[in-house]
């Protein structure tokens, strides 16, 4: 695979890639997309436009089907991961679209830009976000060009990749292991549930997105995120990418 | 007198009114579902349920040559009753489960430990079996393993390099998946099912599907059948070449390792053209099919499909014809037969240990009533045999999707469930790669879930691995574990 020096693989037609929320579209009183989404991604206070939170979504497409404005778009684009939490949502007028993510500051760029080493955590996560972070380190993509390697350790890591909604159950866990890694480190969310919870959010056994106990560097929306976007997070973190891409 | 007469017959898929399910006081309930695992049935599920201030018992049993499946209740009681797994150990799980869910003390049950709840005490080091002796020593890892892998902990005690015993202790996972499902459909629930366990979101929507369409009366159309065969197919195809290259990795057979990682994702990728989702998200929804694979996508996976299928026979044949890749599977993480029955394993763990079990074969559904899967059954019981099912299952199910692919039914227009029966009980099973999934829904007097009571096939299958263990050299527990290859979310939900 030559990405990112050519253009990547194309998504499934079907996939649809990122959203985008022309809310000016929407009529004031027009509910119908924040009464479908499964995970409550669309909120709506009256008179204002519609919020859509990418952080929540599992991109299931549902809202862009019924949406009777044609307000919620699927604009086939797989580059999705974003710095802050804030960045995931989209809200007119201005935020169209997410801000996509930016590399990370001079100083830890010099530190982890040719190598970095990632533990992963899965902390209530259903296998599906690790499996296609799994799929990066194989000879398809072969993640290991980029200087970015899974390690077994946290002691050997510069940082964690977080899958999940953060049980309950793992949150000690998880914080040891986060411990254990040595200044500075990095923190990134792959995938609904570890930004939000995704559809677990609120539940009782559950913290709800990584955030809520450990500071995010770097957030991977999706459910899960296709290789891709999980890719394309990584480098952009890491300023890999050609400036076109 | 005939014992089944103390039980409600239904076929996989089917519903009962909640009323036509014999109840009995808690003695005779325990003596009739005693009597009838000792005739030979199976136990697909056991669980608890309130009843006003108590809690009532529900058994479904499987009569695997018959095809049938009978349920029975006893009447509501608090307080213990009498624990089966003695005489039949494959209840034990059910019988912890039902006494953290709901407080019912199984009297008798050799090892009660919590399930996935309280982590304090499952994870108490006092809590496991340990043994003793000047030359035993322990060896604990997890939750937080070294691969990429979900969470779980194993505690090994060890004399020298040898396993004599192997506790594995979960929960870490737990989301609180049935306790959301109550009250429910409702607009998460089938996305919660999806996830139940992300590499089986096929085999768990297809069951959740299947559960539905009993209680509302409904029979999907054959169009939206076909598309949940296929899938269920594309998924096991998907889960055994990356088991395969997984077990050649941990004998460092690179090749195989290094090819079927990529193929893996190839099958993925199969998925994903017909739904968008490597994982099958919206594939699978109860009452239709969303999704329409019109004769230019048909062509195009089929196309796909055969290159796939045969890079990943290749890929794996590799390692067959590797003679000391090959022996370092055999007569390793043995679990005997005799053992696979009693502790009720499961799906292709079972078949591996030359047990005739498979719900595509003995309670098929769906597609699967017109055109049939061989089925794959290898008699040791070892790490070799397991991927050898795999392998079979690989051919299997691939010349069973090239020739239904070939003769998709017309699609139909079909409607959304909107409305379940009120006070009906469905069993829903389906084969899913591991195994057996089962679903036990029960609705209200208003149609809302009353219960829905979720079992992957980890959730029998654990025990096994812990058995594989025993008298093994410890260093061989990587490829024990993968070739089971159990879900831990799964078992945690």
């Amino acid at each position: 695979m030559r990405f990112p020096h050519e253009a990547p693989p194309p998504l499934p037609d079907r996939h649809g890639g990122s959203l985008r929320l022309e809310g000016s579209k929407c009529p004031s009183d027009c509910q119908v997309c924040s009464q479908l989404c499964p995970t409550q991604a669309i909120s709506r206070t009256c008179g204002k436009p519609p919020v859509l939170d990418l952080g929540k979504c599992l991109f299931c497409g549902e809202c862009t089907r019924a949406c009777p404005s044609q307000a919620i778009l699927r604009t086939g684009d797989y580059r999705m991961a974003t710095r802050q939490r804030e960045d995931l949502l989209l809200v007119s007028p201005g935020k169209e679209e997410i801000r996509l993510a930016s590399a990370l500051e001079s100083k830890m760029l010099k530190m982890f830009g040719r190598s970095l080493k990632l533990r992963q955590v899965s902390a209530g996560g259903c296998n599906a976000c690790e499996a296609d972070i799994n799929v990066l380190g194989t000879i398809g993509w072969d993640l290991g060009r980029f200087g970015i390697q899974y390690v077994a350790s946290p002691r050997h890591a510069d940082g964690l990749l977080v899958t999940g909604p953060v049980s309950k159950n793992m949150e000690l866990a998880l914080k040891k292991t986060y411990d254990a890694v040595s200044e500075p480190k990095i923190v990134i969310a792959v995938g609904a549930c570890a930004i939000s919870g995704g559809p677990f959010a609120n539940h009782e056994q559950v913290r709800s997105g990584v955030d809520a106990i450990l500071p995010v560097d770097l957030y991977i929306p999706g459910c899960p995120p296709h290789p891709l976007t999980i890719l394309d997070g990584l480098l952009r973190l890491l300023n890999r990418l050609d400036k076109q891409t | 007198m005939n014992v089944l007469n103390s039980f409600a017959l239904l076929a996989n898929g089917e519903a009962l009114d909640w009323n036509q399910i014999p109840e009995y006081s808690l003695s005779d309930f325990i003596r009739n579902v005693s009597e009838e695992l000792e005739l030979g049935a199976r136990m697909v599920s056991f669980f608890a349920l309130p009843e006003g201030s108590e809690k009532r018992l529900v058994a479904v049993l499987a009569l695997d040559s018959s095809s049938v499946l009978c349920v029975s209740r006893s009447q509501p009681f608090s307080g213990s009753f009498p624990s089966l797994t003695p005489k039949y150990p494959e209840a034990h799980l059910f019988e912890r489960e039902i006494y953290e869910q709901y407080g019912l003390l199984p009297l008798g049950h050799p090892w009660l430990k919590p399930v996935r709840k309280n982590l304090n005490v499952i994870q108490d080091p006092k809590n496991f079996f340990s043994v003793e002796g000047a030359e035993i020593h322990e060896v604990s890892v997890g939750p937080v393993h070294a691969g990429v892998i979900e969470p779980g902990h194993f505690r090994f005690q060890c004399d020298g390099e040898e396993v004599l015993h192997l506790e594995i202790a979960l929960g870490y996972q737990h989301r609180g998946i049935e306790e959301a499902l109550l009250g429910g459909p409702h607009r998460l629930s089938v996305y919660q099912i999806e996830t139940i366990a992300g590499d089986t979101t096929i085999g768990h929507s297809s069951a959740y599907a299947q559960a539905l369409e009993a209680l509302a009366g409904v029979q999907a159309p054959l169009y939206a059948l076909w598309v949940r065969a296929i899938a269920l197919e594309l998924e096991r195809l998907a889960n055994h070449t990356g088991d395969l290259g997984a077990l050649a990795n941990d004998v460092a057979f690179i090749p195989t390792s290094s090819a079927c990682g990529k193929i893996r994702g190839d099958f993925l990728n199969l998925t994903a053209l017909l739904c968008g989702n490597r994982f099958g998200r919206g594939m699978v929804r109860p009452g239709f099919s969303p999704i329409d694979c019109e004769p230019k996508r048909l062509a195009l996976l089929s196309d796909r499909f055969e290159q796939t299928l045969r890079d990943a026979l290749q890929a794996v044949g590799w390692f067959w014809d590797s003679a000391s890749s090959r022996a370092r599977f055999e007569q390793v993480g043995s679990v005997e037969t005799s053992m696979a029955a009693k502790i009720g394993l499961v799906g292709l763990a079972a078949r591996s240990c030359g047990l005739v079990r498979d719900v595509r074969f003995d309670h098929p559904t769906g597609w699967y009533r017109f055109a049939q899967v061989p089925l794959a059954v290898w008699p040791d019981g070892d790490v070799f045999s397991r991927a050898k099912v795999r392998w079979l299952e690989m051919q299997h199910s691939g010349e069973f999707l090239k020739e239904q692919f070939n003769s998709p039914p017309e699609p139909e227009s079909a409607e959304k469930i909107t409305r379940l029966a009120p006070d009906k009980l469905a069993v829903s099973l389906i084969e899913g790669w591991r195994g057996e999934i089962c679903h036990v829904a029960l609705t209200d007097s208003e149609g809302r879930f009353r219960r829905y009571k979720v079992t992957d096939p980890s959730f029998h299958n654990w025990m096994g691995l812990a058995l594989a263990l025993r008298n093994q050299a410890i260093s061989d527990f990587p490829i024990c574990n993968k070739s089971f290859n159990l879900s831990y979310c799964g078992f945690d939900l």
